[in-house]
């Protein structure tokens, strides 16, 4: 059924329909909005799910935690500064080994305080042993929250994932979304899948052990195989949700006009979308020019994506936060997977969007242009959309 | 009312916390989590902060829990059963659990105190039906002895240490309990590792309520209260004679003094056999000390005689 | 102790049944005094067992039965709390004891 909605009702209407058993959530902008229509299912009697009203994002996650070792399955939601305070329990659902999905409405971090969109908060959880899926329209955050609960609870994943979707642009604009039928989406989304759960007392376990020096590497070696695990789950997942969606979902990253691109640009989120229209600029001139959107960007798909890069003569870069000290981090992962292959395109860094700004197709058309201008790959940040 | 002999039954149908846990010799703490889980006839899920109870009872792949048992962080125990109490009543609503299950924090005063307020306050705010007991020793033992909030005034901890400048923690201790018990549910109590079939019958009166329910319990420890290995009990008997520590419920909003000891016992008493107050027996500041220690003893004993005249649950 | 396992061979996420470590850690071998139980001063009140850190007082069928030394970590606090004297805490291995 296609409906004009937001990306937070996409989102909830995605949740709505895989029912989770918990939720737990705090308020912040520009999540809140997911939080408020789901309260209102719940109170509605739409959906069968305990929401827990908690008193902070630490606590949410906490609370997430709790639920899903119990046996139950729960998601969650959250942006920035919220993000930051439940970094520390994210990493400890990760090693808990805990299907836990939730939606990042992407915020920048303070300081200074800003609610708008950039992806400083999807950074921060970089390292943390979450899955991050990253979307471009409100279509893509509602297909990847239902294909995210079949990945999270794989048994050989077990892990939480995050599905990014920019705050403002996408959380607040209006866009048209295809949804299932709620029988189908249920039907995809299937079953918790539960593991050694609290609340079988029969069989009492123990979460959440000490681990002194003689165990603690085999355990996170352990964790380490639940991500190695995600890319073959990811393309099994993506298929069959193609065949009950009708779109066309297939690969790790999607591949605008890029088979014969001389120049490349990589970019996550919405600001694929303007890319896009500058592509097609570009092309009708005659420039041969493509763009790789990642969708999952943790564990990074680094075969696949050098593979497609490698014969490209130069690619931009394109980071919506800075990592201080560094490049930019998809920079970053983009260069080390390019490493090494013998033949390997120029590659440039260029930071941009950050709290929010908003980045026009013609700023990208000259980000597009300026690369055949560059002479080598360079230890130096370049900036779209900076006043100097 | 649980008498020791049906909790000795109790635990030799199963027993809920075994040996194979790496406390100290002489640890309070085993005592009250024994205690309390004996108390529960019906199956339980405990969730622990860190703290000297987690880690020594659940070294990797050691556990000393023969209870569903979930540790995540210090300062989150009262929003993971939160958690966990939420999807057992998501599970329950769609019939797919039929068996009554309790839920139980096992918490220290660090964790429940301090880091821990935040999350504790939600809980009871949001009305979960869960029991918290706090393992309350007064410091950060696990670590090493650190003051916490709940460190009485004067005593000596390593980062509020007796020195010429400042003779111990200068801050008065927090009065948990009855901040929780502004909380407004519908039990809450005080109770020692002294006494321990009160603390028994107080968590079977406690399981009564399908609400929060928290019970602070004084619970020695011998290395860093410095006392002898085997003075747990008698030390958290002095402390409960000499009135520092009133053992009481708050019912529904009723106050009850459980003990009320008849002679009346100086806290000195007390001070005197513990090395964390050494040094207010060997400095010429001590007496003055003492005295104070003494006031808010009084006070808050007076403060409290006041509340179960003004708020009292008759009797 | 027990062997160390490699990665593959782990629970998943370090998730262990319950009741391991009785068979795991052996605390007896902590102690430098045990409690000798003189049965017949015992009255059979069982606090020796209500205050027993480590579980190490035996019960059965309602009834004190002796101490578990695989796990006792003579602490002393069950012949301190005895009303009787029916426990005495003797030197594991020789010498005097320790007396507070």
């Amino acid at each position: 059924m296609r409906k004009a909605i937001t990306g937070h009702k996409a989102i909830a209407e995605a949740m709505r329909q895989i029912e989770p058993d918990v939720v737990a959530v705090y308020p912040i902008t520009p999540q809140s909005e997911i939080a408020e229509y789901y309260a209102d299912y719940v109170h509605n009697g739409l959906v069968h799910t305990e929401l827990v009203p908690v008193e902070s994002e630490h606590s949410a996650l906490s609370a997430c935690i709790g639920a899903a070792a119990a046996g139950g399955r729960v998601m969650t939601a959250t942006s920035s500064q919220g993000l930051a305070l439940m970094v520390e329990v994210l990493y400890i659902a990760a090693g808990m080994r805990l299907p836990i999905v939730m939606a990042l409405a992407n915020r920048s971090l303070s300081a200074p305080i800003n609610i708008h969109c950039d992806h400083s908060d999807a950074y921060l959880a970089r390292d943390s042993g979450a899955v991050q899926i990253f979307c471009e329209n409100a279509q893509e955050a509602y297909d990847y929250t239902l294909m995210a609960q079949r990945i999270a609870e794989d048994m050989n994943i077990r892990l939480p994932v995050i599905v990014n979707l920019d705050g403002f642009t996408l959380t607040h604009t209006v866009q048209p979304v295809d949804l299932l039928e709620d029988e189908v989406a249920k039907k995809f989304v299937g079953e918790c899948k539960q593991f050694s759960p609290l609340l079988d007392v029969d069989h009492p376990v123990t979460w959440g052990p000490f681990a002194m020096p003689d165990y603690y590497f085999e355990l996170k070696r352990a964790q380490q195989a639940g991500m190695e695990a995600v890319p073959e789950v990811f393309r099994k997942v993506q298929e069959e949700f193609s065949k009950i969606s009708g779109r066309q979902y297939a690969g790790f990253f999607e591949a605008y006009k890029l088979a014969d691109a001389e120049y490349a640009m990589v970019v996550l989120g919405s600001t694929a979308g303007t890319a896009k229209m500058a592509v097609d600029e570009l092309r009708a001139r005659g420039m041969k020019v493509g763009l790789l959107k990642p969708w999952l960007w943790r564990p990074f798909p680094a075969e696949e994506i050098a593979e497609a890069l490698r014969n490209v003569k130069a690619v931009a870069v394109l980071d919506r936060a800075f990592s201080f000290g560094t490049m930019g981090a998809l920079f970053e992962d983009v260069a080390s997977a390019l490493y090494p292959l013998k033949q390997r395109p120029i590659l440039a860094n260029y930071i941009y969007g950050l709290g929010g700004r908003d980045t026009t197709v013609p700023e990208l058309v000259r980000a597009f242009e300026e690369l055949p201008k560059i002479r080598k790959t360079e230890w130096a940040l370049r900036y779209i959309g900076l006043r100097e | 009312m649980p008498s020791i002999k049906v909790l000795a039954e109790r635990e030799e149908r199963g027993a809920r916390f075994t040996g194979g846990h790496t406390l100290c010799a002489g640890c309070a703490e085993p005592m009250v989590v024994r205690t309390v889980l004996n108390a529960i006839e019906d199956p339980v899920v405990v969730a622990s902060p860190t703290g000297c109870l987690e880690v020594a009872s659940s070294r990797f792949p050691g556990t000393a829990w023969n209870v569903p048992w979930i540790h995540v962080a210090f300062e989150n125990a009262a929003a993971v059963i939160s958690g966990v109490e939420a999807a057992y009543k998501a599970l329950q609503k769609k019939g797919k659990i039929s068996r009554r299950i309790r839920f139980v924090v096992f918490a220290g005063d660090g964790g429940t105190y301090d880091i821990g307020l935040q999350a504790l306050s939600g809980a009871l705010e949001r009305g979960h039906d869960f029991l918290y007991v706090c393992l309350n020793n007064e410091a950060y033992m696990n670590t090493g002895v650190q003051r916490s909030s709940a460190t009485p005034r004067y005593a000596s901890a390593t980062t509020a240490p007796y020195g010429e400048a400042i003779p111990g923690k200068p801050q008065k201790r927090k009065d948990l309990t009855e901040i929780v018990a502004a909380h407004g549910i519908p039990y809450v109590a005080q109770a020692a590792v002294s006494h321990l079939i009160d603390l028994a019958n107080k968590v079977e009166r406690a399981m009564k309520y399908e609400d929060p329910k928290f019970i602070n319990v004084l619970t020695t420890c011998p290395l860093g209260w410095r006392t002898p290995r085997d003075s747990a009990v008698q030390q958290a008997k002095l402390a409960v004679e000499t009135r520092y520590w009133p053992l009481y419920e708050v019912i529904e909003g009723q106050y009850k003094i459980n003990y009320k000891p008849k002679e009346r016992v100086p806290v000195e008493e007390w001070l005197k056999t513990q090395g964390r107050f050494r040094h207010l027996f060997r400095d010429p500041r001590g007496k003055e000390l003492i005295a104070q220690i003494q006031a808010e003893v009084d006070r808050r004993w007076e403060l409290l005689l006041q509340k179960e005249k003004c708020f009292g649950g008759g009797e | 102790m027990a062997k160390l396992l490699g990665w593959r061979e782990l629970p998943l996420g370090g998730v262990v049944t319950g009741g391991t470590a009785k068979e795991l850690q052996k605390t007896g071998s902590w102690r430098a005094e045990r409690p000798v139980w003189h049965e017949e001063k015992c009255i059979q009140c069982l606090q020796c067992w209500l205050h027993c850190p480590d579980d190490s007082v035996l019960v059965s069928g309602g009834k004190m039965t002796g101490f578990d030394y695989e796990h006792c970590k003579g602490c002393g606090v069950c012949a301190a709390i005895c009303p009787k004297d029916a426990i005495e805490m003797v030197p594991e291995r020789g010498g005097e004891c320790a007396k507070p």
